[in-house]
């Protein structure tokens, strides 16, 4: 079942179209990879995926319901969450009061229950809290739930986010380049890391990542875009003797040498 | 915020204080002792000097210090509720000059929880704050007066004793207001928001100003005199108990210290609540980045219109009592200094900490009420016993100077205010934890 369709999406920035008429469908507990040169409109997408923008042409409809017309709060509330290129924690707030705020849709206390302190309102927070905890140890950082986000070295920035948008309970999660400026083992830890989340919390994920290697031992399919058009569509084999793939990321001259990676 | 090096070494420092206090019985030995010390200074020496500035200071410095030191709680309380409930209010019937500085204090203190709440944890930039306020007390003064008369003819003024209807009043007029001022300025940020909420504040001082004509609301420029003061019901107990006689204007004294004591203690209640809620969180979420925040679902319009309505509620409530107790009110007491007065308050005492604001709002009154004043009063005696100052110098006007020079070095040497935000523990047994930091709050 397709979790996620997006049909014929174009957004056009001034005289730049940075999306050109990108059709991609995510079945529910895929891991998918969309990947590309800079600049391809890998970012902007997710952008108009997640509601930041509003495509110029194009539907998307997830989980069954259209959300082109939504603001990204609500399409966060229906579970759809994502990850930033650039990690955008709240950086004076605590490691625990991060992934609080990422539950913010799950917590309905009336402004009237928290002033009076009221039972009720003290069981939600407990049980966010015990949930908060819960996400924290899956990404082993309940031990630093105290610190301040911005104290936390870079990999647990990056698990930290990861963390804070499962607090959501997501359908979905898109996770914008989230190995970016690792070394390889803290990249291997991202793997296993982004294979735990569908296999044992059964989110659906799709990434943007220049890692070859972890885009090709993670995914089941990929999307190449170029230009903000969609060049390519497959498994990994596909992709790596695809020639527009390989003249996407090396040039024309490459092209004839199909069958090596290209990266 | 933990990058400067000043503020490391203060709370360095304050750590060594209180770690020091607060093994065994010293702690609680100093604090009682210089309870005892101050009060009876205070209570022996009741003229109003300088010297008893500083004492009075000193006095009250005694609920910060009550407040970092770790004793325990219901010592804290005690000694809260016997300085603030008791010493304070038996000193103000032999002085009544600092019952009523330290009503004004209050005051203070509520529009700065208010304020801290749209700028210290939304993180809006509020330069119109005192807007809310003049609402409240225009409600107040136009319905209890009969300005009413001349607003619509043939209405009379309420009973006096609607006054604690009108509370609610002011809370619910002010939220609206600033839920008004929340929706055009709420695709602004920084500067631009700033310069847009001045201008509100203005227009509602320029309007209460104006309004005498074509129907006369506010009565313009004159302002309105004579309002009504609320019925003192308990009269008659306060001076079964009371040690002298109290005239009735010593009773108003005493009966506003008390409700503006009251409303400040219900303030940093639900101040402090709502920031460890998810609400609080979501707004300083929106502070710390809005993108990120609005992709946690968090929706940005009803949060910010909340941050604007809620912190405006305080100035509507503190509006009506503010009214009521001045008696007089005209446009200029609402004017764009008081605002900036108010920001000055929660910035110098720490931009969106509770304890800092409450802090700030108290120190900047007091030197604005008593410590310049009094500066440049012992300037002038000096200037006429003979001491060289030139004849040109008059220390009343330099009174602004030395605040602006206070406010510039505290920005330069300590910019994140005197106790600034420091993220509160979430341990597991926060449940145990939270009630005391709200109560010692209220204290300080």
């Amino acid at each position: 079942m397709a979790l996620l369709e997006a049909t014929n999406i174009t957004k056009i920035f001034g005289g730049l179209t940075a999306v050109n008429d990108v059709t991609l469908t995510i079945e529910q507990g895929s891991i998918v990879s969309v990947i590309g040169p800079n600049g391809a409109g890998k970012t902007t997408f997710f952008n108009i995926l997640t509601g930041i923008y509003k495509p110029d042409k194009g539907d998307v409809i997830f989980d069954g319901k259209p959300i082109g017309g939504l603001r990204p709060d609500q399409i966060a509330a229906l579970g759809m969450r994502r990850t930033f290129q650039n990690i955008r924690l709240f950086h004076n707030m605590t490691v625990l009061e991060n992934v609080l705020v990422g539950m913010h849709t799950h917590l309905h206390a009336p402004i009237w229950n928290i002033i009076m302190r009221s039972p009720s309102l003290r069981r939600e927070e407990g049980r966010a809290r015990d949930r908060s905890r819960e996400l924290l140890r899956f990404v082993s950082l309940d031990n630093k739930r105290d610190e301040l986000a911005k104290n936390l070295p870079y990999g647990d920035q990056r698990r930290l986010e990861i963390a804070r948008a499962l607090a959501g309970d997501p359908k979905l999660i898109l996770l914008d380049e989230p190995t970016a400026g690792m070394n390889p083992n803290e990249t291997m830890d991202a793997t296993n890391l982004i294979r735990r989340l569908r296999d044992q919390l059964g989110v659906t994920v799709v990434l943007i990542e220049h890692d070859m290697r972890l885009v090709m031992t993670i995914s089941e399919r990929i999307s190449v875009l170029d230009y903000g058009t969609k060049i390519a569509e497959g498994d990994g084999q596909v992709i790596r003797s695809n020639p527009r793939v390989i003249e996407a990321y090396l040039g024309k001259g490459a092209a004839g040498m199909a069958g090596h990676p290209p990266a | 915020m933990a990058t400067s090096s000043p503020q490391t070494g203060g709370t360095g420092a304050w750590d060594r204080l209180s770690g020091l206090l607060g093994r065994g019985p010293g702690g609680y030995a100093f604090l009682s002792l210089y309870l005892l010390i101050t009060s009876l200074t205070l209570l022996l020496n009741p003229r109003t000097s300088l010297l008893t500035d500083v004492i009075f200071i000193l006095f009250l410095l005694l609920l910060l210090i009550v407040y970092r030191t770790r004793v325990h709680i219901g010592f804290k309380v005690a000694l809260g509720v016997i300085a603030l409930g008791v010493v304070l209010p038996y000193f103000g019937t032999l002085n009544p000059y600092y019952i009523d500085v330290a009503t004004q204090a209050g005051i203070y203190v509520a529009l700065a929880l208010g304020l801290n709440v749209v700028v210290g944890f939304a993180g809006l930039l509020d330069l119109g704050y005192v807007a809310f306020y003049a609402v409240g007390a225009y409600i107040w003064s136009i319905f209890s007066t009969p300005q009413i008369g001349a607003m619509i003819s043939g209405a009379v003024p309420v009973p006096n004793v609607w006054f604690y209807g009108f509370i609610l009043v002011g809370l619910m007029i002010g939220g609206a207001f600033g839920v008004l001022l929340g929706l055009p300025v709420l695709r602004l940020r920084g500067d631009y928001l700033a310069i847009v909420t001045l201008g509100f504040g203005e227009v509602i001082r320029v309007l209460a100003e104006n309004l005498d004509k074509p129907i006369n609301i506010t009565n313009g420029a004159q302002g309105i005199k004579d309002i009504a003061r609320p019925p003192i019901f308990f009269s008659g107990a306060l001076r079964a108990i009371g040690l002298r006689q109290l005239d009735d204007n010593q009773l108003y004294q005493f009966f506003f210290y008390f409700m503006v004591l009251v409303i400040v203690l219900i303030t940093v209640m639900i101040v402090g609540r709502l920031k460890n809620s998810r609400i609080g969180r979501a707004w300083t979420a929106i502070r710390e980045d809005e993108t990120a925040a609005i992709a946690q679902g968090i929706p940005l319009v009803r949060m910010k219109l909340m941050a604007f309505g809620v912190g405006a509620s305080f100035a509507g409530t503190m509006g009506v009592v503010f009214a009521a107790k001045q008696l007089f009110i005209n446009p200029p007491t609402f004017d764009l200094l008081t605002s900036i007065s108010i920001l000055s308050m929660v910035i110098l005492g720490g931009l969106g900490n509770i304890p800092g604001v409450i802090l700030g709002a108290v120190l900047v009154t007091l030197l604005n009420l008593q410590i310049l004043p009094r500066i440049a009063e012992i300037l002038r005696s000096a200037k006429s016993a003979g001491v060289p100052i030139p004849q040109s110098f008059d220390p009343t006007q330099y009174q602004r100077l030395l605040f602006g020079l206070l406010l510039i070095l505290m920005m330069i040497f300590r910019p994140e205010g005197i106790l600034p935000e420091d993220r509160r523990r979430q341990e597991l047994h926060e449940d145990e934890d939270e009630p005391s930091e709200e109560s010692a709050g209220a204290t300080a």
